[in-house]
């Protein structure tokens, strides 16, 4: 399948001081794909360059080195930039405009007449569920009202690659829900969209591969199944009705025992002993099993253990 | 040219819809209302003295307006962030740089229009009633279309002071850029005298560098003819034209001056 964005030892450096200038490396040496139709998680910390490689590939800041190619053109080029939408971070649009208006001006920018203009508006502020509130002017929207404007526009001229910025940022969890369906339903449609983003859980629910960034260096890049490994760690049991004697017994090789109430406890277990001889052991100290589920590791223990390993210095 | 003309519209737009052009406009209409209590005190000079302020007062308010306004066309872009969701746009970033200034130039001419109205306004009513013995005794006639000499050239000055402004505002803060502007404002009304500072001057670095300074700073006092017009004296078409072409020259260099730094300008 091919590429629907690419780099190519893309590396970003920013002067930093002001009379002995130095430089400092925001991104370094980045190489990726992303394919066409997939939706593509670029996750990291904050300051990992997530901003500032999305910036590149929008030629808002321009490389240091290396070079991206966007639908198999050069990132910045005036037939990409028709072919895709971008969403910055906490964007910011004009106070002085209502939501109409502004999604009016952005339609004017990809030169559509004036019937199709507000044509293309007016559905869009539908889609995000942006309804009477359009024509009030944007200093008196709310954060989470701004990131559906800062949606609709990305989608004006029906891209075929989504560039994202942290989308989910300042949204309810109803925002985030729409925002999800919304990224879903274009995966639908065919469009492949790249977003950044720090909150792993919107990976793990949206992304078919992801990559992770650290400190402006790429650590891991694949399928969620192939950068997880999804063997059980240990095992989460839930006993109820258990007196403290064999809570203490069961407990002993425990990681950690949490008192739930009721009489219900939570025991996070080592792998070994196997689930046969704790459900005995259980039965025998005369409590109850509510369940018993193997802990998994998820993208937040890698995503935790691949930058500490960054941090300090020793890979993974 | 699509791209240039909806960007130009949102400044247009942006502009009328600023509190702080309202208040200037405001102010200048009243100077110039002002202008006719104060040619009360004068005798038989009330029509000059009304010329005199409302055109001087076309000329402030509209450096005001061009100044404050033209700072922050693209600085508070940058700053807020909305350069980002723009240039991901499909347009060259100088369409921007070119679509903020015909937008701001929009607003200018909208601006100093009104402003000449209302001086014409009061004119008018200065003018009703007047014996006509007593009008032809005034340098000029009240309602002088030659006052619109010097209100187009107050215009021309204004798009040569917005150019300036747009330049400062592709790299620097508004405040720095306020100031900057302001002092070549200053130097360029005075900047005849640059020329001549050999005779002033012995050193002969510093006349080589007033003369690189009179050399680079536009000559605005080129579109001072208020004093003239006010007199009932006709600005020669010619100088007309030639000022126009030479500010037209000069906002080409500063506008492409402007997309340049732009160009190369990273918004982090």
């Amino acid at each position: 399948m091919a590429a629907a964005l690419s780099t190519f030892d893309l590396t970003k450096d920013y002067p930093i001081g002001f009379w002995r200038r130095r430089s400092c490396r925001a991104l370094d040496r980045l190489t990726l794909d992303v394919d066409q139709g997939e939706v593509f998680g670029f996750l990291g910390p904050n300051g990992a360059g997530k901003t500032t490689t999305l910036k590149l590939l929008m030629r808002l800041v321009f490389p240091t080195g290396g070079r991206a190619e966007i639908l198999g053109r050069p990132a910045g080029d005036l037939d990409v930039k028709r072919r895709i939408g971008y969403l910055p971070e906490n964007p910011y649009f004009y106070d002085h405009l209502t939501a109409e208006e502004l999604l009016v001006y952005f339609a004017g920018l990809f030169g559509y007449g004036a019937a199709e203009r507000r044509k293309r508006a007016s559905r869009l502020l539908d889609e995000v569920g942006i309804g009477g509130e359009r024509r009030l002017q944007l200093r008196k929207f709310s954060k989470g009202m701004l990131q559906r404007v800062g949606i609709a526009q990305t989608l004006i001229n029906d891209p075929e690659l989504l560039i994202l910025d942290e989308p989910m940022s300042g949204l309810d969890p109803l925002g985030r829900r729409d925002v999800r369906s919304v990224i879903l339903s274009l995966r639908d449609r065919g469009c492949t969209v790249f977003f950044s983003s720090h909150v792993l859980s919107d990976a793990e629910t949206l992304c078919s591969r992801v990559a992770i960034l650290a400190r402006g260096r790429l650590v891991a890049c694949g399928r969620l199944t192939e950068i997880l490994a999804f063997r059980a760690r240990g095992w989460e049991m839930i006993v109820a009705d258990a007196p403290e004697t064999a809570i203490a017994r069961i407990g002993s090789g425990a990681r950690r025992v949490v008192r739930l109430g009721d009489g219900r406890y939570s025991l996070e277990l080592p792998l070994d002993p196997p689930p046969a001889r704790l459900l005995s052991e259980v039965a025998a100290a005369g409590a109850q099993v509510v369940s018993l589920n193997p802990i998994r590791e998820t993208l937040e223990d890698y995503f935790v253990e691949q930058v500490a390993a960054r941090q300090s210095g020793t890979p993974s | 040219m699509r791209p240039v003309l909806a960007i130009a519209v949102n400044v247009f737009r942006e502009s009328v819809r600023d509190k702080v052009l309202y208040n200037l406009l405001l102010f200048a209409v009243v100077i110039m209302a002002g202008s006719y209590l104060i040619g009360q005190l004068t005798a038989g000079q009330d029509v000059k003295i009304i010329k005199d302020l409302g055109l001087a007062a076309t000329q402030i308010f509209g450096l005001f307006i061009a100044i404050f306004i033209g700072i922050g066309l693209v600085s508070k872009e940058v700053e807020r962030g909305s350069i980002d969701s723009v240039l991901a746009k499909p347009i060259e970033r100088y369409h921007l740089i070119l679509g903020k200034y015909l937008g701001l130039t929009l607003t200018l001419a909208l601006n100093v229009a009104i402003m000449a109205a209302a001086l014409y306004a009061v004119l008018t009513y200065v003018r009703w009633g007047i014996d006509p013995a007593i009008e032809r005794a005034w340098d000029a006639p009240a309602l002088d279309a030659r006052l619109l000499q010097a209100v187009l050239l107050i215009l021309v000055e204004l798009l040569v002071v917005t150019a300036i402004a747009l330049v400062f505002s592709t790299f620097s803060t508004p405040l720095l850029s306020a100031a900057l502007t302001f002092a070549l404002v200053v130097v360029g009304h005075f900047s005849g005298d640059l020329r001549n500072v050999q005779d002033v001057v012995k050193s002969s670095a510093a006349q080589w560098a007033a003369r690189g300074v009179y050399w680079v700073v536009p000559n605005l006092a080129q579109f001072d003819v208020k004093a003239q017009v006010v007199h009932g004296q006709t600005v020669p078409a010619g100088y007309l034209a030639l000022t126009i072409a030479y500010a037209a020259l000069y906002v080409a260099m500063l506008i492409a001056l402007a997309s340049l730094v732009f160009s190369r300008r990273d918004f982090k």
